[in-house]
């Protein structure tokens, strides 16, 4: 039996980890969450979750930023805000999530080929790229980062029938003015943030 | 501005095609042909704002300064797109100094926005701007006899819009009597299908839209009726799955609210991408058949 010590002593704890999420996520109302819990109860992932919302940002408000960093809760956020126009304490909860799934991709705080970053990391390169999303080019793309890319042949159901039904999307999108957009990437990465 | 710069994103152009084959005669009916935006790029959706905040805000931003260039408001039936445009809008508008320093930069690269574009959807336009009324009188085949569950899922009404309930919407129920349509009570109308965890964890995804699509028959839908195009995506071609996986029978047509109403427009079906529904729809037509009224 591995016997570990469950409690954090308060030198352990990172202090700037509030301030982070504060700033990133725009919400200054972290600190006023009551503990309600009105979030986990609302949320329709909580059932699939480790640590619910609340927990989670307990975790953020007391600095314990491995403990939120860990959790699959923020990547299992669907971005449905239903927590969000609940909340009393009007925390803008969904931003929160992004916040520290900002600093876990930052960070590669996440299982190795994990389904979620990778998806939203291929697809953020595409768009900051061609200025589009390619649907194809994304799955593709997901199958050889993510999951096993033989594991592909079990959509083919699914490919038939939106081949069937012209809803496939095979090519490559671009915009044409990729030169301002280039422009832009460059001038929100520099001078930092 | 009351002209609108039709803003598709990608799903309209993939696999959602049969979206814009509808919207856009719709609105041309009705009397507001649309203009696409000119060298749109894509919304970002979910996954820039889990990237990298500012560039999430910022390639929202170049549309936001490409409508406001052409003088229009911006029209965008997806309701990811309409979530992350007026979430970045919102913020850009909001004078914070983060936003200002945002703006600054979008100005060097060339997509100076001063904040006097809108972002709207659709079902807003044609429920409040131009109204049911309008809308009952070009009505040609009222859909009498046909129940639809109407389904809002999560990011057209939360957090940010200002036309709706986000727990108990009802826009899109009153357009649908307004074309003569019964709407069903669907109580899971706001509960949320998953969105791209469908892609990623799909024992997840099949779950919660097993529960949306229990939800609509038991309710005796004939057909459920949508306005998102991953929405409708993951409510119709999970159905296989769930069906297998729950051993219950969920089928049921799954359409955009726009092909219902470009029928009761009198538009002709063929040009409405029907045929691109994956669920066979022999029993929704002969109930348009049967109940369906010329006015």
């Amino acid at each position: 039996m591995d016997i570990q010590r469950k409690v954090k002593y308060e030198n352990e704890l990172d202090t700037g980890f509030l301030q982070r999420v504060k700033q990133q996520s725009h919400c200054d109302e972290i600190e006023r969450c009551i503990q309600c819990g009105t979030c986990s109860s609302s949320c329709p992932m909580s059932v699939y979750m480790d640590h619910p919302p609340r927990q989670i940002i307990g975790f953020i408000k007391n600095g314990f930023r491995d403990e939120a960093l860990k959790s699959f809760t923020v990547w299992l956020c669907s971005s449905c805000y239903t927590c969000q126009v609940r909340c009393p304490s009007m925390i803008k909860i969904t931003d929160v999530m992004y916040a520290v799934r900002r600093e876990a991709i930052e960070n590669k705080a996440y299982p190795r080929r994990f389904s979620i970053p990778v998806l939203d990391k291929e697809m953020t390169r595409l768009i900051a790229r061609d200025g589009r999303n390619s649907e194809m080019r994304l799955i593709l793309r997901l199958y050889l980062k993510s999951f096993k890319p033989l594991s592909l042949l079990k959509m083919t159901p699914l490919g038939w029938k939106l081949l069937k039904t012209g809803r496939m999307g095979l090519k490559r999108n671009r915009i044409k003015d990729r030169k301002q957009l280039r422009a832009l990437v460059k001038a929100i990465k520099e001078n930092g943030k | 501005m009351n002209r609108y710069a039709y803003f598709p994103g990608c799903s309209l152009k993939e696999n959602s095609k049969h979206y814009e084959e509808s919207i856009l005669p719709v609105f041309k009916a009705i009397g507001f042909p649309l203009e696409e935006l000119d060298d749109w790029n894509c919304c970002g959706a979910t996954a820039y704002f889990s990237v990298d905040g500012d560039m999430a805000t910022a390639v929202c931003g170049r549309n936001l300064s490409l409508a406001e260039r052409m003088g229009r408001d911006i029209l965008a039936p997806c309701a990811g797109c309409y979530l992350t445009l007026k979430k970045s809008n919102n913020f850009l508008r909001s004078g914070r100094p983060e936003a200002r320093k945002l703006l600054e930069k979008l100005k060097g690269a060339g997509c100076a926005y001063e904040g006097r574009v809108e972002v709207k959807h659709p079902l807003e336009v044609l429920v409040r701007d131009i109204g049911l009324d309008t809308v009952r009188k070009k009505v040609v085949r009222r859909l009498s006899g046909l129940k639809v569950a109407c389904y809002y899922g999560c990011q057209l009404v939360r957090p940010f819009t200002d036309f709706d309930d986000p727990d108990h919407p009802t826009t899109l129920d009153s357009l649908m009597e307004a074309l003569g349509a019964e709407a069903v009570p669907y109580s899971a109308k706001t509960r949320c299908c998953g969105g791209l965890l469908t892609g990623t964890i799909e024992n997840v995804g099949l779950r919660l839209n097993h529960l949306l699509l229990r939800e609509a028959k038991r309710r005796g839908a004939d057909a459920i009726v949508t306005l998102c195009p991953l929405c409708l995506f993951n409510l119709e071609l999970l159905q296989d799955k769930i069906v297998k996986t729950y051993k219950e029978e969920v089928k049921i047509p799954v359409f955009f609210f726009s092909q219902l109403m470009g029928l009761a427009l009198g538009l002709s079906r063929d040009d409405l991408g029907f045929s691109r529904s994956v669920i066979p729809l022999g029993g929704f037509w002969s109930k348009i058949r049967n109940g369906g009224q010329h006015v």
